[in-house]
């Protein structure tokens, strides 16, 4: 099995051959070895100058399971058997215990799939990087035949991000507990991401298209496809007769072994034979299951949403029921989905910070920010110095008025209907109204540059943001703590609800506040500094009642340290040279070296990240946004599970999600 | 924690203070005697208000900060009565939903391109207003608007289209002198230390010439301008080489 499992692909590659893998045991068992030499004997590119201590230390362990191929960053897991044991060295052994990304890279020449994961330490610093290859499978429509096995055992915050990586990929994972498509339907024909896969309205596989310019007549896409006839369908597709039934497999999971609900009532009819049963029931402070027999409960499935206004956009959330209690709950998402990323691989470089705004559109200039950092790595240019301290004030102002959103909205969830939120959404306008003035746009500021900002500050604009950040912002945080800290009935409501123990929450890959009110002062403006917040003096906020109170404190103190970090730099912007926001002469057409990059910043939601590869090319050959939002969710189960359903609403706005960042 | 229901108190505070706020434009009118100066909108959305701040659009309208950005237009240069469009496509190439359609003008003789757009479309119903256009725009031809109103009600404006061509994008300069007057100065400014250096450079090779014997001087200064007008169309199409790479 183990040698089944081996990918052959040898060291020195991506051009190598035509992965024809599991076939041959025998050349398998033989060929890593022989590749390993080859590996470090290599010597071009950068290889062993990115290899860590712990990297070498892992490679000391498993030997010739992992190997390190030379053009490209990170360790590649060569034997796919041996990967769980990695991982878990890596976790326990070598303290990386986040797995901060997985994603998936399409190399449609090579002929494989590359699986790539970030783990990181929650004390800090940078992810390592960690590969797999399984080849492609000579169906373009059916799952990988090598399966990968699935991380769930060793970090709980893979479960959606390999579902993500399956949906879109058709990698299948082995031992996953619930694999199935996540963001788009069950039932949907093909792999969007592969390279291969060609959406409806295909015109190039790279933008500019030709057709635009200089022989450019209008046409609208439905008039150039008129039947939409380059969808693909599956073989022997009936639309007459088709009847969809995507949810069999989410209500067979949460009906299994309950008396009175199977898959055919969808949830809504009880058998018979149901009512009455005696079920187990949680107990409220959710250690011991009680078999409360004199209650007579029965558990029913109840879908909120898609549309449902506690749940922030378009998210279904399908709870069982037990009275009131919540016994189990699943996530339905992608009805955002826009394939984000496979946009993002038609768009050239330049064309993607736009649409970077539309991912979590309440702080899209944080997003700009995740986006340029991790081009500019890999472009290896610097940003002027007034262009990082204006990128820092914009990015700030941003966390501040997300938060203000947070709360307000939280408090929406508790009940307490737009009085919070619009007294909070005063303060937020006027920080939206420096963005506009400055930016052109209030949400969609596509503001930040490769090496710079689109506009500098004017003096009025200087003026505002130092009213807003010196009297009126510190002013409305605190009406906001009196408004709301002490008040009784929010405690009532939030304190021990949502609970999620540290090791847990960093076994989620949970990030951004809700990390840190669980007393993990993990913030990678602090742990892994970027732009230039080295140089400023503020506080990273940590609370340990690891609930909703205090993610909502969290957010409170938050907005005060990123007042100071505005304040200082406002005081600091004079030392620098007006309208120097551009460093070196502005472009359109930018090539990106081919290699890759996983950068990430502290948005307000937590750790967004962007694992970039180019090719060399003007397009980004792979785009993939670690969307903070989207892997928080991860736990939204187990934080509530045992609590009443109307908590789980509490819940989840403590988790401050935007579905655009969500869906992607 | 104190006695219980202070919290609560405490808060309750908070909205009585802001109950009484959304009175206080009231009451300084009533002091005033109706003398307050700034229009309603500005003031209620300035960072020195208190209580409303609620405008009441469409009857009052907020004032656009002059870097308000929505669908592109096209400037028509009034003095030379020309579009400043050369047709280069630079626009419809960094234009991130490639909503920009341009058909490019030839001269119906040498085939050779005319720095003129024949037909220019923009899909609003795809454009993103992200402003790249007129931001990578080398020769301030199209400029991002002020005009956020796109609806129309088709059985009263059957001629109306959310993909405007060219007739519907052209706005004369003066327009966007109005709605941009910041970047309209900055274009003036350029457009004269352009010519003074043109100046400069002609005076210069003049000089250098009336060391020479004239006719031929003569010849290329009749020349001069029409190789100063094809200028762009040339730097165009080199920036298109460039891009198309």
């Amino acid at each position: 099995m183990a040698e089944e499992m081996t990918n052959p692909t040898p060291a020195e590659t991506p051009a190598a051959p035509k992965a024809a893998s599991a076939a041959k045991p025998a050349a398998t068992a033989a060929k890593p070895a022989a590749a390993k030499p080859a590996g470090h004997a290599a010597p071009k590119g950068p290889p062993l100058a990115t290899l860590t201590p712990e990297l070498l230390q892992l490679q000391q362990q498993f030997g010739e399971s992992v190997i390190t191929p030379a053009p490209y960053v990170g360790v590649l897991v060569n034997d796919l058997s041996k990967l769980r044991d990695v991982m878990t060295y890596v976790r326990d052994q070598l303290g990386f215990d986040m797995l901060a990304n997985a994603t998936a890279v399409d190399y449609i020449k090579e002929g494989y799939i590359e699986v790539v994961y970030h783990p990181q330490r929650s004390k800090g610093g940078q992810p390592i990087t960690l590969k797999v290859r399984v080849p492609r499978g000579k169906d373009p429509v059916a799952p990988t035949e090598v399966a990968v096995p699935s991380l769930t055992p060793v970090y709980a915050g893979a479960e959606f991000q390999e579902r993500e990586i399956y949906d879109m990929y058709g990698v299948r994972f082995e031992g996953h507990p619930d694999l199935r498509r996540i963001l788009t339907w069950e039932g949907f024909y093909g792999w969007p991401l592969r390279k291969d896969w060609r959406e409806a309205y295909y015109e190039g596989d790279t933008k500019p298209f030709d057709s635009r310019w200089p022989g450019g007549h209008h046409e609208l896409a439905e008039e150039r496809v008129p039947w939409a006839d380059n969808v693909n369908y599956p073989p022997g597709f009936d639309p007459l007769n088709f009847t969809a039934n995507p949810d069999a497999g989410l209500y067979d999971s949460m009906a299994a072994g309950v008396p009175g609900l199977d898959a055919k009532s969808n949830g809504h009819a009880l058998q018979p034979e149901g009512i009455g049963a005696a079920v187990p029931v949680l107990d409220r402070n959710r250690n011991t299951i009680a078999d409360e027999e004199e209650l007579q409960t029965d558990q029913i499935i109840v879908n909120m949403g898609p549309q449902h206004p506690s749940t922030h956009g378009v998210l279904r959330m399908v709870v069982k029921l037990d009275g009131e209690t919540v016994t189990d709950l699943k996530l339905v998402l992608g009805y955002l989905h826009r394939n984000h990323e496979k946009i993002g691989e038609r768009n050239t470089w330049l064309h993607n910070i736009p649409y970077t705004d539309r991912l979590d559109y309440i702080c899209g200039l944080a997003n700009e920010l995740g986006y340029v950092i991790t081009v500019e790595k890999m472009m290896g240019i610097k940003p002027t110095e007034r262009a990082e301290y204006l990128r820092v004030i914009m990015a700030e102002l941003t966390r501040i008025q997300s938060h203000f959103w947070a709360i307000g909205f939280l408090l929406n969830d508790l009940g307490a209907f737009y009085t919070p939120a619009l007294y909070f959404i005063t303060e937020r306008d006027l920080i939206l109204d420096l963005f506009e003035s400055v930016t052109g746009s209030r949400l969609m500021c596509n503001y930040m540059r490769f090496g710079g900002v689109s506009r500098d500050f004017t003096e009025d604009q200087i003026m505002h943001a130092r009213q807003l950040a010196f009297d009126r912002i510190p002013r409305k945080i605190d009406e906001l703590e009196q408004l709301l800290t002490d008040n009784e009935i929010i405690k009532a409501r939030t304190i021990g609800v949502g609970y999620l123990p540290a090791e847990r929450s960093i076994n989620y890959s949970l990030t951004g506040p809700c990390l840190r009110a669980a007393g993990v002062p993990y913030d990678i403006r602090r742990v892994d500094p970027y732009s230039i917040y080295d140089r400023f003096d503020f506080d990273i906020p940590v609370f340990y009642g690891a609930d909703v109170y205090d993610r909502y404190r969290v957010r409170v103190a938050e907005m005060r340290q990123s007042l100071r970090i505005v304040q200082q730099a406002l005081n600091q912007l004079d030392q620098t040279k007006p309208g120097d926001i551009q460093a070196g002469k502005k472009a359109y057409n930018h090539r990106v070296p081919a290699g890759e990059a996983y950068g990430r910043v502290e948005t307000p939601k937590g750790e967004l990240g962007f694992y970039l590869v180019s090719d060399g090319g003007q397009n980004p050959y792979r785009y993939h946004v670690r969307s903070s939002s989207f892997i928080n969710l991860n736990s939204l189960k187990e934080m509530t599970v045992g609590h009443k359903v109307a908590d789980a609403v509490v819940i989840l706005g403590s988790l401050d999600i935007v579905l655009g960042e969500v869906d992607r | 924690m104190g006695l219980m229901g202070t919290g609560i108190l405490k808060g309750l505070g908070v909205t009585l203070r802001h109950f009484i706020d959304t009175y206080a434009e009231d009451l300084k009118y009533i002091l005033n005697k109706g003398g307050v100066q700034q229009p309603r909108p500005l003031r209620r959305q300035s960072p020195k208000n208190r209580g409303l701040v609620t405008v009441e659009y469409p009857r009052e309208r907020l004032p656009l900060p002059e870097n308000f950005r929505y669908v592109p237009f096209l400037v028509y240069d009034t003095e030379k009565q020309d579009d400043k469009c050369t047709s280069c496509g630079i626009c419809a190439k960094v234009c991130p939903p490639q909503c920009i359609w341009i058909v490019r003008t030839e001269d119906p003789v040498t085939k050779r391109p005319v720095p003129q757009p024949k037909e220019f479309y923009i899909d609003t119903t795809i454009c993103m207003n992200c402003g790249y256009c007129a931001e990578f725009c080398p020769f301030d031809a199209i400029k991002m608007d002020h005009d956020y109103e796109l609806s129309y009600y088709p059985n009263q404006e059957p001629n109306a289209r959310l993909v405007h061509d060219k007739a519907r994008l052209t706005k004369p300069d003066t327009y966007h002198a109005a709605i941009h007057p910041t970047d309209w100065r900055r274009e003036l400014e350029d457009r004269a230390a352009e010519e003074a250096k043109k100046k400069a450079a002609a005076e210069a090779k003049a000089k250098a010439d009336a060391a020479k014997p004239s006719p031929a001087a003569a010849a290329k200064s009749v020349a001069k301008p029409t190789a100063a007008s094809d200028a762009p169309a040339q730097q165009a199409d080199a920036e298109n080489k460039s891009a198309g790479e």
